[in-house]
């Protein structure tokens, strides 16, 4: 409810997205061919910095006025509260970064009948990017260094993803079988829903003390 | 902090035997006796295992004498990981029961682990550079090594972004344990990314077949830099301990037996808390 | 379910590693009211957020209902009400969405739940400000909306860090009526204040954290022997 209200700040990952995957052409020129073997890579590379940008948003408001404080009392599982927080924000930071990536992909020369299998590995792969991400956000609550200090915490974190998610839209890309990598993808996403909320509710007990 | 399960906390009965034996206050003086013997006897492995190393093993007939590198490189690639799966075993025990020397351990391990990575991804290169001809190459073991580097400084960013001890010991120990759940992943994905992008034409940077002569300086060598992690991690330990036990009464009492003058105020006389 | 009662055992807080106070003993039954008093930096918010759970202490325990909190912990909270230093109230939602958000799970219906905020509302004189956004209310008129929350789920205890802050003489009164009716229906309170109150209560139990701190604590698990106790487990 909170973040609907917040428009704006919703909107600042996407633009920053946009923004970085128009970039590459002219940093690397718009030879298509080039364009066209880097594109998994960079859209990847892309959603995952416009991640790392939303997550300092994640806690600091409800830290800054209490009301994370309010939601460590509660008498629900805290776990369970930061799945929903962290669902919540993926729904407005990291979903519409999904419905973009089509186009930047075409953008950035990427073989049509890549697109699909680059949606579904974003769709399976911005959740964990989020997941993870709530435990650096909960570890850094209220520190100077904000977002870049997350980012080294997370970014480490991160590499599976990425190895895997462009490598399947680079594998699709040539034709390649892609079924492997969904499945693959999909464990990471268990395995994150799985412990991830955990981790990041123990992390906020440790700020929050 | 109140959690769904029960946690023993820190002073019942049973953990007080513990105390008694595990305080940073006990610790200090039986580490101080413990780091001569330690620092004498990596002096001397290392000696021994870089004379094996250098003068005794066979050049290997594919790589010649640079093989001598991985004496260096593969130890130090071991004690990497090695140091990085005490730090969190140290950090876990520290979160779980409370315990201050785990987290002095937990915390000196970082930097020592830190630099392990560093030496191994220097001597990786340098290995590499006669075979690739480049410094370097994304080979899967050096960017595992290079991902735990990683790991290591927001570790060590972590904990010193942080002021109060206690909340850098504890969030340092949780991102440690996340890290090192996460590090066969990692590990496996990059090897599997690197199999995928290996031009057939490049050599990896395989262990020679393994003879004799050339496994005994190996270990010596990887026995040396556990001794010297010992040693070192003891030594800085101890200054941890220093640091975070300066406003304590044994503490005082050294600095000043020490200084055989009166004591300097407490060290970093801190502003009271805000809002007790 | 035995009576609620709380009972702080050798309490000692630190802040970092600096030793703030230890040796806190206290025992509050229903209907009796915990005053914690001590100057600036004395550790009255380490205090009560530790006596939440939200922070854990140094040395000692706390118990609810016999049971040692860390034990029962959601149920210590399902018991639980805290108002904090900062309000605990979002700025982007109104009033009453506060209110709802804050007071989610409790098992009530909506509608009760509805008649409940607006009561709440109304007896903290916020009743015209419950469509608007929170952030155009002022400093006080926060307080009392995330005092107001205590009155929307009822909860045998209630902990409030400076409750009476930014509120003006009336609606101190009124705060202090409010603890005086919670304490009077069975339920138990602690609250630190600088100012001077007039509450109601079987029994004020008052504790100045400033003469605590004045023992010697050493940290490292080990507190000092103290003569008084000797042979109790440290």
């Amino acid at each position: 409810m909170v973040s609907l209200r917040r428009a704006q700040d919703a909107l600042t990952p996407v633009i920053f997205f946009a923004i970085v995957v128009a970039l590459f052409p002219l940093g690397v020129g718009p030879e298509p061919g080039v364009l066209a073997m880097l594109a998994p890579g960079v859209v990847w590379v892309a959603a995952l910095l416009a991640t790392m940008l939303s997550l300092p948003r994640l806690f600091a408001n409800d830290y800054a006025d209490g009301t994370l404080e309010q939601l460590l009392l509660a008498p629900q599982p805290l776990a369970v509260l930061v799945l929903a927080k962290v669902v919540a924000h993926w729904l407005l930071s990291g979903l519409p970064l999904v419905l973009l990536s089509p186009l930047l992909a075409l953008q950035m020369q990427l073989p049509a009948d890549a697109l699909p299998t680059l949606v579904i590995s974003l769709l399976l792969g911005t959740p964990v990017l989020s997941l993870i991400g709530a435990i650096g956000a909960a570890l850094t609550l209220g520190l100077r260094g904000g977002g870049v200090l997350i980012s080294l915490l997370v970014l480490p974190l991160y590499t599976p993803v990425l190895i895997f998610g462009a490598g399947s839209v680079a594998a699709a890309a040539t034709g390649l079988d892609v079924e492997a990598y969904n499945s693959l993808l999909g464990a990471f996403l268990i395995l994150a829903l799985t412990f991830a909320p955990w981790a990041a509710a123990a992390a906020l007990r440790v700020s929050l003390d | 902090m109140a959690r769904a399960e029960p946690i023993p906390s820190g002073p019942e009965p049973v953990t007080l035997e513990l105390h008694r034996y595990v305080s940073p206050k006990t610790f200090y003086p039986l580490a101080g006796r413990l780091i001569p013997w330690f620092g004498g006897l990596t002096a001397l492995l290392l000696a021994v295992g870089l004379y094996y190393a250098l003068f005794i093993a066979p050049p290997d007939y594919q790589q010649g004498e640079s093989v001598r590198i991985m004496f260096i490189h593969v130890p130090a690639a071991w004690m990497s990981m090695f140091v990085y799966v005490v730090m969190a075993g140290a950090g876990a025990v520290g979160l779980v029961w409370n315990a201050k020397l785990a987290e002095v351990l937990a915390r000196s391990c970082a930097p020592i682990g830190a630099w392990f990575t560093v030496l191994a991804l220097a001597t990786g290169s340098l290995w590499g550079k006669p075979m690739w001809g480049t410094w370097w190459a994304w080979d899967a073991r050096i960017t595992s090594e290079l991902i735990l580097l990683f790991l290591y400084l927001g570790v060590m960013a972590l904990q010193s972004a942080i002021d109060d001890p206690k909340r850098a010991a504890r969030a340092a120990a949780i991102l440690a344990l996340v890290g090192v759940v996460n590090i066969p992943i990692i590990h496996f994905s990059v090897e599997w990314w690197n199999t995928l992008h290996q031009p057939a034409s490049v050599t990896r940077i395989g262990r020679p077949s393994i003879h004799i002569s050339l496994l005994i300086p190996l270990l010596l060598m990887a026995v040396a830099f556990m001794l010297y992690f010992v040693t070192v991690v003891l030594l800085r330990m101890r200054n941890e301990i220093l640091e975070r036990e300066r406003h304590s009464a044994w503490v005082t009492e050294l600095i000043q037996s020490a200084d055989a003058e009166p004591a300097p105020p407490a060290a970093g006389n801190r502003p009271r808390g805000v809002a007790g | 379910m035995t009576a609620p009662h709380l009972e702080i055992l050798d309490l000692g807080c630190t802040r970092g590693d600096r030793p703030l106070f230890a040796g806190l003993r206290e025992h509050v039954a229903a209907g009796e009211l915990l005053h914690v008093a001590g100057s600036n930096g004395s550790g009255k918010t380490t205090l009560l957020r530790t006596l939440c759970g939200l922070s854990r202490p140094a040395a000692g325990e706390i118990r609810w209902r016999g049971t040692s909190v860390r034990l029962l912990g959601d149920q210590y909270r399902a018991d639980l009400a805290y108002v904090g230093h900062k309000d605990g109230v979002q700025g982007e939602l109104t009033a009453a969405e506060n209110l709802e958000t804050l007071s989610c799970g409790a098992g009530a219906s909506a509608a009760d739940m509805r008649r409940r905020i607006d009561a709440a509302l109304e007896r903290l004189g916020l009743a015209a400000y419950a469509p608007y956004p929170a952030k155009l209310l002022s400093q006080g008129q926060r307080r009392r909306l995330a005092l107001a929350r205590l009155l929307v789920q009822p909860k045998p205890l209630w902990i409030l860090d400076e409750p009476f802050t930014a509120l003006d003489a009336t609606s101190c009164r009124l705060v202090a009526a409010l603890v005086s009716e919670h304490l009077a229906g069975g339920g138990i309170a602690v609250l630190s204040s600088h100012q001077a109150f007039d509450i109601a209560a079987a029994e004020v139990k008052r504790v100045d954290l400033d003469s605590l701190g004045a023992r010697a604590f050493a940290w490292a698990g080990e507190p000092e022997p103290r003569p008084e106790r000797a042979g109790h487990p440290a």
